[in-house]
């Protein structure tokens, strides 16, 4: 049989506040436990939650992105359960009345058309503190460090049909909420994070199958494996005549495999209901336009400009604006370039790009900065030195001896355009290489282009590679024929 | 001196007929002195007492005081107070010591108040009779084999035994006014937002409010200047401009129009209480008040509205009691559900228990909207009822409470009937607005109170209206036998 996926993903933003969501205490990472928790975060009898007032507005910016509805009232709810890290034995959250309602966005498929995901809602809500559960013997740690912390919770509708619509999704939330500016997107620290909820039909039904829901999923490569893997393991259930059951599923990526945490009969009970102690959030219309007016450029509309303005290709205007960093570098680099933008997309998106992934450095670490990068499209712009030479400059940028120009003067890297001194060294390697002339000369046409390549490679290693290769192979198409 | 009024202590300080030091080591030997027979202390807090006393009398010396500075009182055991303990009446948090002070005691504090100690209370203000609380029943001291009412009980017998002139209570169905009622005092229920709920352990978050209970309206309008105002620490605290509440409290009540609900003076009232409150209403005619009768035709669903909505919350407020972080916990839980079950199992007691429990079924899915949903729909009715009513007068006037206090251990057994002598307060609450309980008369030497019910911030006519009530009449004057 064949059978269709059906995914649905949860994401987790934490946004990027200074102090909580319900209190003045601060949020950075990596503190010592427990340094970060005031009364309120502690949970201590008496305390109230005040609102974060950045948290409104930033999930308010959200909502205008993704064209959502924003209502003009919405209601924080306690969700009610027990756990050691959840200080007040609820965690407040939205249920019925969310701050943003139904949106889009659209993702790009790999065959290069255009699929719109529905986003269902986003809501605010507190994360939890951390159990630890080593180095206490018979004792589990608890940090609350992380307790109160504000997350925007946002939900899609389940519109995605394999793992990689589902990473191109996940992939756009995450470049939208850092082009916005009000999530870092760390997903090693969990500031990005998603849950996955699943099922299998048969193709061409209608109904949905049962879901599991994949728990806690903090890297792309983990979503697409996690979700290949258990639709994997709901198809053999089913051709083997089994039944798929509502749980709850942590993926482990040392086994690449999903493990049942908790059935639907062992779900809580959430008890919500409006939190009393918090007035609901009023949202008037000015303010919304207010956000819409100060709306930074989004990665769709960037992409698009790209095209237009600097006529790159859309897979490298994809590539360039999926970070808003890296669209910012491309446009500093263009700018030293004197405008020159195929060339400095095509050193970014390779070998700047190669590079930061061979040292796993984000594109804001890079130690070759956009104005030099620049500066050197520059100087191949403008004959100074080939690409090939280019590549050792990069090379002696990145390793930081200076910028483009004092590296190719300390270097003598200057490209030679001197017509004699070029003429001179592609009448030695023509003088040197009689069979190869010979060979050349009575190879038909098309073939001939491939065997210049031997002349121009010796002329460059004469050359030490600084003869400009377009003279050289004027030269030599000259001098071959005649 | 221990018979004086907040007005009367305020004068003796400011001619130095008496120091705050002088002054609070007589009220504290009267705590230590009757404690034993009324338990309305769980903390008598006699070293830090005379400090802040001596600092008090230094202020005044320095003139950097306010009017009330050097002035004890006695703070509900349900505020948090910075290093004293607070325990909420219940085990759970017999070891607790809060860091920090509620917004009520801080200002209280700032205003030169001097902490006497914390007063016994209902456990964590769940009922009507003191009875529940971990460290035993309070006495009435009008009778002491007679309940003070609840959940204030310890607030409203010090004050009624002159142990401390003033002090503070919350009411989240009552919890001042009726105590006040069956004490003889005066107890005054603030609008919902206008006291700050910080540092206040919350029962039930959207009814409860802190408020004062002294022995006069002008006492009562005395301490609601310092309480009263907005908290940015409480969303729900109100935005609104405060009045000054001793004011009006001379104005003439001439012309005033009072509504006598017809639900208030039915079946389930003891006539007796009918005839006292009656001829209170006559004294306010007298002085120039018109009644009408009024419908509050939502009334009697007002209690059943009420044991769904305090326990709903209160299920949710006490979950952060888990033994985790604070509070008790048992001794050598075998797991984390051994560490809930018997921490809360031996840290609650029997009714905070029933109440969590009911309040975790009227939220369970499936009966979420048969209960709580219906119960917040009921709630709007009631305001609205109020808001009808008030179209046509300017205050309701009625009983307190449905008879005088009762004995000890007669209802304890019963809850349902300790529920349903709720009636005339648990409305209020649940439309949030501002009332005051009078003394009115006795019968069998137990007091009476009369209930005035204002719309929302009508805290300085509520106050104004007692105040010249008790201008006209003594029944606040009396003091229990043995306490004079």
């Amino acid at each position: 049989m064949e059978w269709e996926t059906v995914i649905g993903l949860e994401i987790h933003a934490q946004l990027a506040t200074k102090s909580k969501i319900f209190s003045g205490a601060a949020t950075a990472y990596g503190a010592e436990p427990n340094s970060q928790a005031c009364a309120v975060d502690l949970g201590l009898p008496g305390v109230l939650p005040v609102i974060n007032k950045k948290v409104v507005t930033m999930a308010v910016k959200f909502g205008v992105a993704i064209e959502a509805e924003i209502p003009p009232k919405s209601v924080f709810a306690r969700k009610n359960y027990f756990y050691p890290d959840l200080p007040k034995g609820y965690q407040i959250s939205q249920f019925e009345l969310p701050i943003v309602s139904t949106g889009h966005i659209d993702i790009q498929l790999e065959d290069g058309s255009t699929k719109r995901v529905g986003v269902t809602r986003a809501h605010l809500e507190e994360d939890a503190g951390k159990s630890m559960h080593e180095g206490f013997g018979n004792y589990t740690g608890i940090d609350l460090n992380r307790a109160g912390t504000p997350l925007l919770e946002i939900v899609s509708e389940p519109d995605m049909r394999n793992a990689k619509e589902a990473v191109a999704y996940m992939k756009k939330i995450h470049s939208i909420v850092r082009y916005l500016e009000i999530c870092d997107g760390n997903m090693q620290e969990g500031s990005f994070r998603c849950d996955a909820n699943v099922s299998i039909r048969p193709k061409g039904q209608e109904e949905f199958g049962t879901r599991a829901e994949l728990k806690n999923i903090n890297s792309f490569r983990f979503v697409e494996q996690a979700i290949n893997i258990e639709v994997e393991r709901q198809i053999d259930i089913l051709e083997d005549g089994g039944k798929i059951l509502q749980e709850t599923r942590l993926y482990d990526p040392n086994k690449n495999e999903t493990r049942s945490m908790r059935s639907k009969e062992e779900a809580n009970d959430y008890r919500y209901f409006p939190d009393p102690d918090l007035l609901p959030v009023e949202i008037e219309n000015s303010f919304i336009e207010d956000i819409r007016g100060q709306l930074p450029e989004l990665p769709d509309a960037k992409k698009q400009r790209f095209i237009n303005e600097f006529k790159l290709s859309e897979y490298d205007s994809g590539v360039l604006t999926a970070q808003k960093e890296m669209s910012d570098f491309f446009e500093a680099c263009v700018n030293s370039a004197d405008g020159e933008a195929k060339l400095s997309s095509n050193w970014i998106t390779g070998q700047l790009a190669a590079a930061l992934n061979k040292e796993n450095k984000d594109i804001t670490e890079s130690p070759v900065s956009a104005e030099m990068l620049g500066g050197m499209v520059k100087r191949i712009k403008d004959d100074t030195i080939s690409g090939k030479i280019a590549k050792q400059v990069f090379e002696a940028m990145w390793n930081g001896e200076g910028d483009t120009d004092a590296i190719i003067e300390s270097k003598g890297l200057k490209q030679v355009t001197d017509t004699g001194e070029i003429e001179k060294l592609v009448d030695d390697v023509i003088a040197n290489s009689p069979d190869q002339v010979a060979q050349y000369q009575a190879a038909p046409e098309e073939k001939q282009g491939k065997l210049i390549g031997y002349f121009v490679g010796q002329i460059m290693k004469q050359s030490q590679g600084k003869a400009n290769p377009k003279q050289v192979n004027e030269l030599l198409n000259v001098k071959l024929k005649s | 001196m221990h018979q004086s009024t907040l007005a009367q202590l305020s004068v003796a300080l400011e001619s130095k007929q008496i120091s705050s030091e002088e002054l609070t080591r007589l009220y504290l030997d009267r705590c230590k002195k009757y404690n034993d027979s009324l338990n309305c202390f769980i903390t008598i807090n006699e070293d830090e007492a005379i400090e802040k006393a001596k600092f008090a009398d230094q202020q005044r010396a320095d003139n950097k005081h306010t009017a009330l500075t050097g002035i004890p009182v006695a703070q509900k055991d349900i505020f948090c107070t910075n290093g004293i303990k607070t325990s909420c009446g219940s085990k759970m948090l017999d070891n607790f010591i809060a860091p920090y002070d509620a917004t009520i005691v801080e200002k209280m504090n700032n205003a030169g108040f001097v902490t006497l100690g914390k007063t016994n209370m209902d456990e964590f203000a769940m009922g009507s009779s003191n009875e529940t609380s971990f460290y035993g029943a309070v006495k009435n001291p009008w009778n002491t084999e007679y309940v003070p009412g609840g959940s204030s009980g310890g607030s409203a017998s010090a004050v009624a035994a002159r142990l401390a002139p003033i002090a503070t209570g919350t009411d989240t169905g009552g919890s001042i006014r009726q105590p006040a009622s069956l004490c003889g005092i005066t107890g005054l229920k603030p609008t919902y937002g206008r006291v700050s709920r910080y540092g206040m352990i919350a029962f039930a978050s959207s009814l409860d409010q802190g408020g004062p209970m002294a022995l006069t309206a002008e006492d009562a309008a005395l301490m609601m200047n310092v309480i009263a105002g907005f908290d940015e620490r409480d969303s729900t605290s109100a935005e609104q401009t405060v009045d000054d509440y001793t004011e009006k409290l001379n104005d003439s009540i001439e012309g005033l129009k009072i509504g006598l609900p017809k639900e208030y003076f039915g079946e389930g009232l003891d006539s007796n209480i009918a005839k006292i409150v009656e001829e209170g209403i006559k004294e306010l005619e007298k002085l120039g008040a018109v009644c009408k009768e009024i419908e509050l035709p939502n009334t009697e669903l007002s209690i059943p509205a009420y044991y769904v909505v305090a326990p709903a919350e209160c299920s949710s407020n006490l979950s952060r009691f888990d033994g985790v972080r604070f509070g008790h916990r048992c001794e050598e839980p075998t797991d984390l559900s051994d560490l809930y079950c018997r921490s809360r199992g031996e840290g609650f007691g029997k009714e905070v228990k029933r109440r969590i429990m009911i309040g975790a079924y009227v939220l369970s899915a499936g009966y979420y909207d048969a209960y709580y949903l219906k119960a917040q729909q009921i709630r709007h009715l009631i305001r609205d009822d109020f808001q009808n009513a008030f179209k046509d007068i300017d205050v309701i006037a009625g009983p307190t409470a449905t008879g005088t206090a009762f004995k000890l251990n007669e209802m304890i057994d019963d809850p349902v009937s300790m529920y349903l002598s709720d009636l005339y307060t648990v409305s209020v609450n649940l439309a949030g607005l501002p009332a005051i309980s009078v003394p009115a008369g006795f019968v069998n030497n137990l007091p009476v109170g009369m209930q005035l019910i204002g719309n929302y911030f009508e805290e300085s006519r509520l106050l104004n209206i007692a105040h010249q009530f008790q201008q006209a009449t003594d029944h606040h004057k009396a003091i229990p036998g043995g306490f004079e």
